[in-house]
């Protein structure tokens, strides 16, 4: 074309970036790589090609690990770490700083390769992807160098293994890898098959950044490298994937012992109200659903549009769709890449092709005749009970519906099984804050989306996963309280044959929904002091028990909306009306343990309820320092409603301990108590009945933890589940956890000291609580 | 920005000129009621709308043949400026000798973009009958800044009146200054009316609104302006005088052209927009150019519908374009000044 035809149509042209570089660095590494293991790469062995998949050019070829490679890594690993932490905070702050430095110079030759690797465009990459993965070098760095000071009480974990996807490959290696050798740990990762050319960068980076051999190990390979990692002797499972994946590692790893962080699949709500700024919505949704074509876990990839603005806004949306240029990635003029693999397009193509609801509306832009490519999508008039409504498309697919009012665009937005985004445009900023904590998500982005930075975490809520990385929040995703552990001891109940102490029966019940109630099978266990005297009667609870206190805890979500001041008042009235009756549960304690421990403990409970009292109106949240003008709020929400098994040995203090931190932070409780000594649980719902504790909010059954424990932790309306059972019950409770990917709290085997500062305080806050980021930015 | 379709309703007083096609080729805005509803519900969300900006020109990128052309569209749709206290008739002429031969003849020749000028001559009234002169024959209109330019705190019979002196002295184009204060006032009939007797007065030249961005505070008046202004029947909408302290900027286009995006859902009526102040780089304007191209479409990158106001952006664009047949950087003193 002419320069003068060009002036005439003013069409943009080619912009290609250059692949040379990139292309040069393969070449000196043969195209050909094995894994970095201990400071070093092994020799390339047998595997598979890493393609790129805007031509389906062949890139290199990549070693399929065996389990003796994985063996070989986590050996490296387990033998580097103890040093890599015993370097110190500012130690390991030099090093990690001089990654950032490393990725920041050669930045272009990341970008360039993530997208031939990838197939998300160059802007994407150049732009966002390798500044955010620098950047959570550089805020870890801060973070390793303040961790002495900051979390003395934490320690590493040890060899965490590490698997990320395809969708954000540097990404996501740098938010797993940054906060975990920042705090000590070393770590095995796995990049996803199809894109583990910067991870192997990344390797090389670490060898000229000097850090020690051993610290950071990168295995390559399929899922199957994935399940070796899972079962190797590592102290902590970090994923980043499908949700279907992360509900098999959670089950796979369950009762190991690990430590599990997953982040998963999402169909994040993104809500449009009547006053926001119509096309800046629409401009925000091509950064929320065709960024990065889509494949990307928090895309915002459901519309809830409000109906008196909707067709205006559809209308602006598809002329917007059809600006969109898709095409070759490297170009720097290109909005929308190619689908990472042929298998994603096809899995995208046929979802989509099975859909017959709605109205279909595809981009007209035109799209390259060969390669990886699906044209912007966007799919009106869909139902809550349209499959593409619910499943997640992972591409560049948006489906959406209307709405009427705030509160059925958050009853909309809440109805899907995950959790992981959410965005909301709105003028208003009191319907902004209103709306914001009543979704259901770990972030939420007012008036903008796919904003992320170390310094805010990010993770999701129900099955979009648990735990949070960035922030401070991100840090006990990969650190431990330094506690004074015991073996865990099962606590047999006393057994006789003796008649009553006191003739005057007095019946212990079920207590749900602020009720006393008989169990649901009609059984009831008889309860013996030490030498053999009957104390009473406790119920057997079994599975309908469960499914009634649940449902009892569900129903009095108005104890999430109170006020922190309001619950430590109730806190500080349980305190005192137990205080009032201390001597008869001492004597009651004394005599369901045969120890004499129970005035200490009743002091205990009556200390540990004022802690929680305490708290209750100061765990608060922050606001992150995000470098942009906004605010991200990381606001603390209740976790909703929380399963706890109580520790056996002590039949008041296991109970208060859960509940203490339970109720201060907003949640409901379904507590089991202490099976072999249950008789002071019962006692005190007339303190809770005494102390204007709204009904559900606790909820309090007796029976064998094995039993029950299955029931609570699969019952897929519970939110948490916790075990302090003397009954080593963390396999079943994980296992079953894997339902809902609901959060579990298990000991592994060990017990706490339930007397000391060990049995309350920050961690129990923590696992009572959701981090929601909520970014706000600003300026008029 | 939220809008409502309503039709349009051409006001009476200038329904004779309203959609016959110009010389400048395309038909004029006839303006429609004031629709107070409309206005109140506009919405611009600043932060949002910085993003977009911020992001844009690492979405757009042009190169080598397509940056030429690019470049010289640019040069098309300048309005080659000056505004100063001490402008002269021959310091006139040379910016209009300037205007016939924005860049050298060997260059055009090379681009094979012989005849290229750029898109008009933009003077104070007293230098209107000067341009006119010297540009007779070549089609450059002249544009006039009028109504008490750059302050428009003259009295008004005198603003208005400044208006017809300058299309009487042959002025082409009209660059109107709005009152800030009806917008600061939210006194959007005040504003209305103005625009419209403004527009009633220039006759046949063509009107451009400034409204002196930098001037209103935020982004929602602007927006709120932009279409007030359209209402009364602007055909163009510009940014600045060139004399606030803060004057064109991607965030303020970005409102002001979906403003006008909006209109031309409501009416079908295109109106052009005008950047002036500050754009002096060759690679703000292709920004400038894709922000038009992505917003609102092919149709508004010519000069009868967009414009920069400005003074050096000529110079570099001459250096860049000069580079592109060469291959090598240019200096200034290469190329003539205007």
């Amino acid at each position: 074309m002419t320069i003068k035809e060009i002036f005439d149509t003013m069409d943009y042209g080619p912009a290609p970036e250059s692949a040379a570089e990139a292309m040069e660095w393969l070449d000196t590494q043969g195209r050909a790589f094995g894994h970095f293991i201990d400071g070093a790469f092994t020799a390339p062995g047998k595997g598979f090609d890493s393609r790129n998949p805007a031509t389906g050019d062949t890139l290199a070829t990549l070693t399929q690990a065996t389990h003796a490679d994985v063996d070989a890594a986590v050996a490296a690993a387990r033998k580097a770490q103890p040093k890599w932490a015993a370097l110190g905070g500012h130690g390991r702050a030099r090093y990690i700083y001089a990654i950032a430095r490393l990725l920041q110079k050669h930045a272009r030759l990341f970008a360039v390769l993530e997208t031939l690797d990838n197939g998300k465009p160059i802007r994407e990459s150049r732009d966002i992807d390798i500044p955010l993965a620098q950047r959570h070098f550089y805020y870890h760095a801060g973070m390793a160098q303040l961790m002495e000071s900051e979390l003395p009480d934490r320690e590493a974990l040890g060899v965490c293994g590490q698997i990320i996807p395809w969708n954000f490959p540097l990404l996501m290696l740098a938010w797993k890898i940054a906060p975990a050798i920042a705090m000590g740990n070393s770590v095995v990762l796995k990049p996803a098959e199809y894109t583990s050319l910067t991870a192997l960068l990344f390797a090389d980076i670490c060898r000229q950044a000097g850090l020690p051999a051993g610290v950071v190990n990168i295995v390559t390979g399929d899922g199957e490298v994935g399940e070796m990692i899972t079962a190797a002797d590592v102290d902590k499972v970090a994923f980043t994937g499908s949700t279907e994946v992360g509900r098999r590692i959670r089950q796979a790893t369950a009762g190991q012992g690990k430590a599990l962080t997953l982040e998963l699949g999402g169909k994040s709500p993104y809500i449009v109200f009547d006053d926001a700024d119509l096309d800046s919505a629409v401009e925000g949704l091509v950064d929320a659903i065709w960024f990065n074509g889509g494949q990307v876990c928090c895309a915002g990839s459901r519309l809830l549009v409000q109906e008196s603005v909707a067709e205006r806004f559809y209308t602006k949306l598809r002329a917007r769709m059809d600006k969109l240029r898709i095409g070759d990635p490297l170009d720097k003029c290109i909005d929308v890449g190619a689908i990472v693999d042929p298998v994603q397009l096809d899995t995208i193509t046929k979802m989509v092709d099975a859909n017959a609801a709605g109205e279909t509306y595809r981009s007209a832009a035109p799209l390259p005749a060969n390669g990886c490519y699906y044209p912007p999508t966007l799919i009106t008039g869909l139902s809550p009970s349209d499959r593409l409504m619910q499943e997640e498309i992972f591409g560049p697919v948006l489906v959406g519906t209307t709405f009427r009012t705030p509160t059925e665009a958050v009853s909309l937005a809440n109805n899907t099984r995950y959790g992981l985004a959410a965005s909301l445009w709105t003028e208003n900023v009191n319907l902004a804050l209103d709306v914001a904590p009543g979704l259901a998500a770990g972030v939420v982005w007012v008036n903008g989306t796919n904003m992320f930075d170390a310094a805010a975490g990010f993770g999701g809520v129900r099955e979009s996963g648990f735990g949070r990385e960035g922030g401070w929040e991100g840090l006990s995703a990969y650190t431990r309280p330094k506690l004074g552990w015991k073996k865990l001891e099962k606590i047999a109940p006393f057994s006789g044959d003796k008649g009553p102490e006191d003739p005057l029966d007095r019946t212990a019940k079920l207590y749900i929904g602020g009720k006393q109630a008989r169990p649901d099978g009609g059984y009831s266990r008889n309860i013996h002091a030490k030498g053999g005297a009957l104390l009473g009667q406790a119920p057997i609870a079994n599975r309908k028990d469960i499914r009634n206190a649940v449902e009892a805890a569900r129903g009095a979500a108005g104890w999430s909306k109170t006020t922190g001041h309001n619950r430590a008042q109730i806190l500080y009235y349980m305190a005192e009306n137990l205080q009032a009756r201390a001597d008869e549960f001492a004597t009651r304690i004394d005599r369901l343990t045969g120890k004499r421990g129970g005035e200490k403990e009743v002091e205990a409970c009556v200390s540990r309820l004022f802690t929680y009292a305490a708290w209750a109106d100061k765990f608060d949240g922050q606001a992150h320092d995000v470098p942009v003008r906004a605010v991200a709020l990381a606001m603390r929400e209740p976790v909703g409603v929380i399963g706890a098994l109580c520790d056996d040995a002590h039949p008041l203090l296991g109970l208060v301990s859960v509940m203490g931190p339970a109720m201060a932070m907003g949640n409901r409780l379904v507590a089991i108590a202490s099976e072999p000594f249950p008789l002071a649980a019962t006692d005190f719902y007339q303190v809770l009945e005494t102390s204007d504790v709204p009904a559900g909010v606790v909820n309090i059954l007796t029976g064998p933890h094995e039993e029950l424990a299955p029931h609570l932790a699969g019952h897929m309306d519970v939110d948490a589940v916790w075990s302090f059972s003397s009954s080593d019950l963390a396999a079943v409770i994980e296992r079953e956890s894997a339902g809902n990917l609901k959060r579990s709290w298990v000991e592994g085997g060990r017990s706490r000291d339930w007397l000391s500062r060990d049995g309350e305080g920050r961690a129990f806050l923590e696992a009572a609580t959701e981090v929601k980021n909520i970014w706000v930015p600003y300026g008029e | 920005m939220t809008t409502q379709s309503s039709s349009p309703a051409p006001f009476p007083r200038v329904a004779d000129t309203a959609s016959a096609p110009s010389a400048h080729g395309e038909a004029r805005n006839p303006g429609m009621p004031l629709d107070l509803g409309w206005v109140r519900r506009v919405q611009a969300n600043t932060s949002a709308i910085e993003r977009r900006a911020a992001t844009l020109p690492g979405r757009r990128s042009v190169k080598k043949e397509w940056q030429a052309a690019w470049l010289c569209r640019a040069i098309s749709c300048i309005d080659l400026t000056t505004l100063s206290g001490d402008d002269t008739a021959e310091r006139v002429r040379r910016l209009c000798a300037k205007a016939r031969q924005p860049v050298r003849a060997d260059l055009l020749g090379a681009l094979g973009m012989e005849g290229l000028t750029v898109g008009a001559v933009c003077v104070y009234h007293d230098m209107v009958p000067t341009a006119v002169e010297a540009l007779k024959g070549s089609g450059i209109p002249v544009a006039a800044v009028s109504t008490g330019f750059p302050a428009g705190l003259s009295p008004f019979h005198l603003r208005v009146a400044e208006i017809g002196e300058s299309v009487a002295a042959g002025a082409d184009e009209i660059d109107i200054v709005i009152s800030r204060r009806h917008v600061l006032e939210g006194n959007w009939q005040a504003l209305y009316d103005e625009m419209r007797e403004f527009r009633d007065a220039c006759g046949e030249a063509h009107v451009k609104a400034i409204l002196a961005t930098g001037e209103l505070g935020t982004l929602r008046n602007v927006a709120r302006a932009s279409l007030v202004c359209m209402m009364a029947g602007a055909d163009f909408i510009k940014t600045s005088t060139g004399k606030e302290s803060v004057n064109a900027t991607l965030p303020v286009s970005l409102t002001m052209i979906r403003a006008i995006r909006d209109y031309h859902d409501a009416t079908g009526i295109r109106v052009g927009y005008k950047p002036a102040g500050g754009i002096s780089k060759a690679k703000d304007s292709l920004t400038y150019l894709a922000l038009i191209k992505e917003e609102l479409g092919d149709a508004w990158l010519r000069p009868e519908l967009f414009r920069f106001g400005a003074s050096s952006l000529l110079g570099d664009i001459e250096r860049q374009l000069e580079h592109h047949v060469t291959g090598r950087y240019s200096a200034a003193h290469r190329h003539a000044a205007g």
